[in-house]
């Protein structure tokens, strides 16, 4: 970000987590509003940004539906991402919203686990809530203070989903199933090991419920994984999760 | 007129700000009682949150604190209930949505209004979205206080003409900012009070914020008092109310 530019100014107050770092941009915005305007990067917040993001990131699902049409003449059976906000996610399901018979998944970061409270699985452990602008589906305690959340993953350590998500799960349109640091960092190792792709951590999410899901599968179905980022970045945090004494 | 606007009739008035439980409870008990006897008109009650997007560092850091200590929604309608026994002085509570949805709108106002609230305050929840907390303020007797920033321009006439209590112009707006603000509200013939904050701590700023408003907020002199000098925080918190009260009225 300095590289192209901008000035970035670290956020130590709270949890020092994603949570943190959108709650201190409010902050900054409702004291010079006159101006500042505030952008959010995922689908979240309040309206009309969830869906302004979400168009732009719907290019996804316009591709990957457009081109699995081409390659193989039908829609997947499941298509399957990783969920913080949710934005690559709902732009990996929305053109497939219509097509009733095409599973949407959703991969959320369990963390060291949806029984601990180092999780950020919001569907799984949240509850309703208005938070950041939105109603939605949050982390937080039986006070309505939001939770101190943990993920391996820094892109998927936040403690809401963006709420068209809150209202596909609601619907049953899609669902969202849990996945642990464990099982994200061994799919993270397999992808690069079998497929030469170092998926990020986050996307990591996504693998790991394809290595599931597939085996329960026929062999002419068809599943898209949406790999939303690389992991170079991720690779010596893997070592060290690995007990490695690397750092950058 | 209710009991809120009523404060206003021939009176320039003070609004300090206190978060409720820091650094405990018998604390924020003793530092109300200050503030009433340094003159104050009507007392912001802070509800500590997690993430208070509206708060000043000062703010953030006294909600850590109170909430370090376990102050939440039920502690705070005792103090307020045990307040109320000697103070007549209007309270209004400052929270977010969450807390409030969380324990259940409902419930939660029903409980504020009776253990004596006469207002509330929940800067994340915009006018659009306000009738989910509205409609039950109104059937129990509390305002729902509307907020108005520098920007609200073109909305300052929906807001205002439904807003009661009186209106409060954003903490961070600039002096001339919200001076310009409160002639907007006026040009719209609403003769609601308009208090502003305009990051006011001092007597002079005070003085100055009430040539053009009808009253000023405190949002954190009171905290930073309570930080510097913890349990022995009243008297100087009486002393300071005092001064700005002064000022006002000179």
């Amino acid at each position: 970000m300095r590289l192209l530019g901008a000035e970035v100014i670290p956020v130590t107050s709270g949890t020092a987590t994603l949570k943190d770092a959108v709650s201190e941009c409010m902050c900054e915005w409702t004291r010079r509003i006159s101006d500042t305007h505030y952008c959010l990067g995922s689908v979240m917040g309040p309206h009309p940004f969830p869906t302004i993001v979400r168009d732009f990131q719907a290019v996804i699902s316009r591709e990957s539906r457009a081109q699995i049409l081409k390659a193989e003449g039908r829609l997947p059976d499941a298509v399957l991402a990783c969920v913080g906000g949710g934005s690559n996610a709902i732009g990996s399901f929305y053109h497939y919203i219509p097509d009733q018979d095409v599973k949407l998944i959703g991969c959320e970061a369990a963390g060291r686990g949806i029984d601990t409270f180092e999780t950020a699985a919001t569907i799984n452990t949240g509850r309703l809530g208005i938070f950041h602008g939105m109603k939605s589906y949050f982390c937080q305690d039986e006070h309505g203070q939001i939770a101190p959340v943990y993920s391996i993953s820094a892109g998927l350590d936040y403690p809401g989903i963006g709420p068209e998500h809150a209202n596909l799960y609601d619907s049953g349109r899609a669902s969202y199933v849990a996945i642990t640091d464990d099982e994200a960092v061994n799919a993270f190792e397999y992808l690069s090991r079998v497929e030469g792709i170092i998926p990020a951590i986050e996307s990591a999410h996504a693998i790991a419920h394809v290595m599931k899901l597939a085996p329960t599968m026929s062999k002419d179905q068809i599943i898209v994984a949406t790999i939303s980022g690389r992991g170079d970045k991720d690779c010596a945090a893997i070592a060290r999760y690995r007990g490695e004494d690397i750092h950058e | 007129m209710n009991k809120l606007e009523s404060v206003f009739t021939n009176n320039k008035v003070l609004i300090p700000f206190i978060t409720c439980g820091d650094p405990n409870r018998d604390v924020t008990k003793a530092a109300v009682r200050a503030m009433v006897e340094g003159g104050a008109d009507i007392i912001e009650l802070g509800i500590p949150f997690s993430d208070p997007t509206a708060e000043s560092p000062v703010v953030q850091a006294s909600y850590d604190r109170a909430l370090k200590v376990g102050t939440y929604a039920d502690e705070i309608f005792e103090l307020v209930s045990d307040l109320r026994k000697e103070i007549t002085v209007p309270f209004v509570l400052v929270t977010y949505a969450n807390p409030v949805f969380s324990y259940g709108t409902e419930d939660f106002i029903r409980k504020a209004a009776s253990c004596g609230i006469d207002g509330i305050i929940i800067p994340d929840v915009p006018y659009e979205e306000k009738s989910e907390f509205a409609e039950i303020c109104k059937e129990v007797g509390i305002s729902l206080i509307s907020v108005l920033a520098p920007t609200s321009t073109n909305r300052i006439s929906m807001i205002a003409k439904d807003a009661e209590g009186f209106l409060y112009i954003s903490a961070d707006a600039g002096e001339g900012e919200s001076s310009t603000v409160v002639s907007d509200v006026r040009a719209q013939g609403v003769t609601l009070p308009c208090v502003t904050s305009a990051s006011i701590s001092t007597a002079i700023q005070a003085k100055t914020a009430a040539t053009y408003s009808d009253g000023v907020v405190l949002p954190s002199g009171v905290v930073e008092l309570l930080e510097k000098y913890g349990t022995e925080a009243p008297s100087h918190i009486a002393e300071y109310i005092k001064e700005i009260k002064a000022a006002l009225q000179a």
